[in-house]
């Protein structure tokens, strides 16, 4: 499997073009503004509390900086990353340059590989640079750090599962922006899905919980780490990178 | 080194290639001709394994282009018609990349990338961005791409398209110099080109398969006269008539006369040189004989006489019969 020239070419276009460059300053930028307004919320926090015992709020650093922030992080992401994964097929199909990726001698399996370790290792780094704001919250507090591995950790599985269903999107369509909105729409609507399940009730509401890619993300900035959550998302990424497979099949012989 | 056999490729309900048959022996260089939509492209393409054929079998190297794609692909080179590169990346890396992609190691990789941007010319924008550069130079990248893994076979559609005369006959050459070696089939539309660097031609028109073989071989089967044009002062019934006795001339037919010189077109039996004769026929008769000249046929006259006559026998489109077969 000849994954690695892909990756290295996938890696090498997203940091000639502006791409990787604008997600990367974007995403710390916004990720950086809730950090610090949160951070600043919880210190007025406990400034107060501190001067009045009396209200006798507990006041713990990883629920009250560390998961907002988690889930905060996660509402950029379902912005960001159909803008990251976009171009991965979409482009090569309009460019027609797919012509000739798919006439060198390496399987459809190794070039969707590359592109999407190539996304994946983007998004790492976005998340990695993330962890100066536990640095910092560390230097001014306790912070367990069982409960922001887990954290991360949960970020990491849910991106995964955002990047294969980008490039299932952009392996559908030779407009970029068709296959961003699609992303968006797509992992959209099984963000919310948990919502709905309150209204639903019953066995129908604990599916549409089971479906949601928000419910699952919650018990890992809680700490907990749950087979069930991390099996979730790695089947829905799983599932979605077969059928991008089956979509770079088809279109083969559509022509 | 290319076998095709009865192959077909529907696009939904339009047959762009029907039954498709033709074979390629190795070191050869063959032109593949045909009008625009013809199917030269829809036929390369199966050829490198992009796309499968709807029904038929066509093997490169040996290979099944199908069931053994992953033999052929490491085989051949190939350079798509609009010769689609990444706008974004630089020549030297990106060529480095299809090198690394097609299996070639680190070092070799290196002396290879260099070797081929000197011979198609491209050393001097290797720091370029491909997408900055004009199209001729990203043809040169195009057609370096599929040399740089020396494969046997090349698929090679429209490859001096856009290039500069000088080019053109640089990459010509460049080509010729693969003969031997490799096995290439090339797509044009500038028939010249044709007879200058492919020692055989396959004709497709509508999909079809209608001429294939060596140039000559093809010329002559579909031109077996050979045919002089001569310029004659003279009583014109009278040069048709004395010209039509010698023996051998099959056809006089004349041309539209002017200041009392007419000219003619005679079609003789392929072999027979009637130069002489006509000569002296004319110094005998006391005619001013002011041109007398030896048309050869080419390879385009073949090809527009083949693909008219398709369509004259489609009765889809009369137009340029006429002027196809003078
Ligand atoms: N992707 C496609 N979908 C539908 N029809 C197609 C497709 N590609 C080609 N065709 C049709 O198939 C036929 C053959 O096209 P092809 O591109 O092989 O012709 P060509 O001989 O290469 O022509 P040209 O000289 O213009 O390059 C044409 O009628 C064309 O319209
Ligand atoms: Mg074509």
């Amino acid at each position: 499997m000849r994954i690695w020239p892909i990756f290295k070419k996938e890696m090498r276009l997203y940091f000639t073009s502006p791409v990787a460059w604008v997600v990367l300053t974007i995403f710390l930028f916004i990720a950086g503004y809730f950090f610090s307004s949160i951070f600043n919320f919880f210190s007025q926090a406990s400034i107060q509390s501190a001067m009045n015992p009396a209200m006798g709020r507990e006041l713990n650093v990883t629920d009250s900086v560390m998961r907002p922030l988690f889930s905060n992080i996660s509402v950029i992401l379902l912005l960001l990353m159909p803008l990251v994964t976009m171009r991965l097929f979409a482009e090569e199909r309009r460019a027609g340059t797919i012509e000739l990726l798919l006439t060198y001698p390496v399987r459809d399996g190794a070039v969707l590989a590359g592109k999407y370790l190539a996304a994946l290792a983007l998004y790492t780094l976005m998340i990695g640079l993330t962890a100066l704001y536990p640095a910092i919250v560390v230097y001014f507090a306790r912070l367990e750090l069982g409960p922001v591995l887990t954290g991360y950790l949960g970020l990491l599985l849910m991106g995964a599962t955002f990047i294969a269903v980008g490039v299932f999107a952009s392996s559908l369509t030779d407009n970029q922006i068709v296959a961003a909105v699609t992303t968006f729409g797509a992992l959209l609507i099984f963000w919310i899905l948990g919502w709905s399940a309150d209204y639903a009730g019953g066995a129908l509401g604990r599916v549409l919980q089971f479906l949601s890619l928000l419910e699952h993300n919650d018990s890992f900035s809680k700490g907990v780490l749950d087979t069930k959550d991390v099996l979730y998302y790695v089947n829905f990424a799983v599932l979605a990178l077969f059928l991008t497979l089956r979509s770079l099949e088809a279109r083969r012989w559509k022509g | 080194m290319i076998e095709v056999d009865h192959l077909t490729k529907n696009y939904g309900l339009v047959a762009a290639i029907r039954d498709v048959s033709f074979s390629v022996s190795p070191g050869q260089i063959v032109g593949f001709l045909g009008p625009n939509g013809a199917g030269k492209s829809t036929t390369m393409r199966i050829l490198a394994c992009f796309m499968p054929a709807s029904s038929g079998v066509a093997r490169v190297a040996g290979y099944d282009v199908f069931r053994q794609s992953m033999e052929v692909r490491r085989r051949i080179g190939y350079l798509p018609e609009n010769v689609p590169l990444y706008p974004d990346m630089r020549v030297a890396p990106y060529l480095d990349f299809v090198a690394e992609v097609k299996g070639i190691g680190r070092s070799e990789r290196r002396r290879r990338v260099a070797d081929v941007m000197d011979r198609c010319m491209v050393a001097d924008v290797q720091n370029r961005l491909i997408g900055k550069l004009s199209k001729g130079y990203r043809q040169r990248v195009g057609l370096a791409q599929a040399i740089v893994s020396d494969p046997e076979v090349l698929i090679l559609d429209e490859p001096t398209i856009g290039l500069d005369p000088k080019q053109i006959t640089e990459i010509r050459s460049l080509i010729k110099s693969l003969a031997g070696q490799h096995t290439v089939i090339l797509s044009t539309h500038i028939l010249p080109e044709v007879s200058m660097v492919c020692g055989g031609v396959i004709i497709i028109n509508n999909g079809v398969i209608v001429a294939q073989g060596p140039i000559d071989t093809l010329v002559e089967q579909f031109f077996p006269t050979s045919r002089l044009e001569v310029e004659i002062v003279g009583p014109p019934s009278a040069v048709r008539e004395r010209i039509r006795a010698i023996p051998g001339v099959l056809s006089v037919q004349d041309q539209a006369p002017a200041n009392g010189a007419a000219r003619y077109t005679i079609e003789a039996a392929r072999g027979r040189d009637v130069r002489a004769e006509i000569f002296q026929l004319a110094a005998q008769q006391r005619w001013d004989l002011l041109e007398l000249r030896r048309v050869g046929m080419t390879l385009e006259e073949v090809f527009i006489r083949i693909v008219a006559g398709e369509e004259s026998a489609d009765g889809s489109v009369e137009k340029s019969v006429g002027e196809a077969a003078p």
